[in-house]
């Protein structure tokens, strides 16, 4: 049997259909690509009534810190209450002086009982801006410690309804 | 008269094109990663008050409401604007079937994530979360910028 000599033949293929194509999937995902800032959540629990009587009872009672919001003038945050017993109305301390106290009042329980977490019922105006809800929210649920670290305050936060006056 | 080379028979040039296809495709996997088709959630014009504690959510829930709502007491849910919150309750009524269908049965289970705009009044929230609250619906969560 005679075998051929000849050099095999190079095998091309075209290409350029496909690059074609895989140049507008790349322009398509480049002008769809948005940078998303991060974003996160901010927990907050609303049984309804007739659940809340009923996990009240199983908590035994947890502990409730009220914390009131006050508004004045186009919706920008006036004074802080907490638990009728303290005012904070300098716009530079309120919510430093608001973490403290939730702080202090949280170190005077000690150790609270299993079952029994302490809560924090927000009492805001309804025409008070959502972004001091939320600043207060903030100071209550935890606090940044000078070596960066996250120190945990209340977990459980709960709004007076005031739906009505809005 | 000046005389001409002759002209030489020419020859087809071809580049070494596979670095350029290999970083392409490296760049549309890329992209296809990132690619969020899940925008329409979320209405880009709503400010997000911003928040350094706010924790970004770990694992998706089995099934969640993203209502976002304008200052002036519209909300945004999927892309429709629905004008007033009193409005909302047929809406939170197909949601909780569309989640029954979906294995959900527990209106109590369905997150609900509240994007409201910084300035929006708060008493507006509070409403919205009490409308929902009429549906059934108790977990809420408050989606804020993350610093």
């Amino acid at each position: 049997m005679k075998l051929s000599s000849e050099p095999p033949e190079e095998i091309r293929l075209n290409m350029t259909a496909m690059i074609d194509i895989v140049f507008q999937l790349l322009v398509f995902f480049i002008m769809t690509f948005k940078v998303v800032a991060m974003e996160g959540d901010f927990t907050v629990k609303m049984p309804l009534a007739s659940v809340n009587q009923e996990e009240s009872m199983e908590d035994d009672f947890p502990t409730v810190i009220n914390v009131s919001l006050a508004s004045g003038a186009n919706g920008i945050i006036q004074s802080i209450i907490v638990d009728d017993d303290a005012t904070f109305s300098d716009p530079n301390t309120m919510y430093a002086q608001l973490t403290k106290v939730i702080e202090e009042k949280l170190a005077g329980e000690g150790n609270p009982e299993e079952g029994k977490e302490t809560e924090v019922e927000f009492d805001i105006a309804p025409e008070l801006k959502y972004r001091y809800t939320v600043q207060a929210i903030e100071r209550v649920s935890g606090k940044i410690l000078p070596d960066g670290s996250v120190k945990k305050l209340i977990k459980k936060i709960k709004f007076k309804d005031n739906s009505g006056g809005a | 008269m000046p005389k001409f080379a002759k002209k030489k028979s020419s020859e087809i040039l071809e580049g070494d094109l596979t670095p350029m296809i290999d970083m392409t495709f490296q760049l549309i996997a890329f992209f296809m990663l990132l690619i969020n088709f899940s925008e329409v959630d979320r209405a880009e014009e709503i400010s997000l008050p911003s928040s350094v504690l706010a924790i970004p959510p770990e694992t998706r829930p089995d099934y969640q409401i993203i209502l976002n709502l304008e200052p002036g007491g519209s909300v945004k849910f999927q892309g429709e604007a629905v004008p007033t919150i009193d409005g909302m309750g047929p809406i939170f009524r197909q949601e909780i079937n569309s989640a029954n269908r979906e294995g959900v049965s527990n209106p109590g289970d369905i997150a609900v994530v509240i994007r409201s705009h910084q300035d929006t009044p708060t008493g507006l929230v509070q409403r919205l979360i009490s409308k929902c609250q009429d549906s059934e619906l108790q977990s809420f969560s408050l989606r804020v910028k993350n610093q």
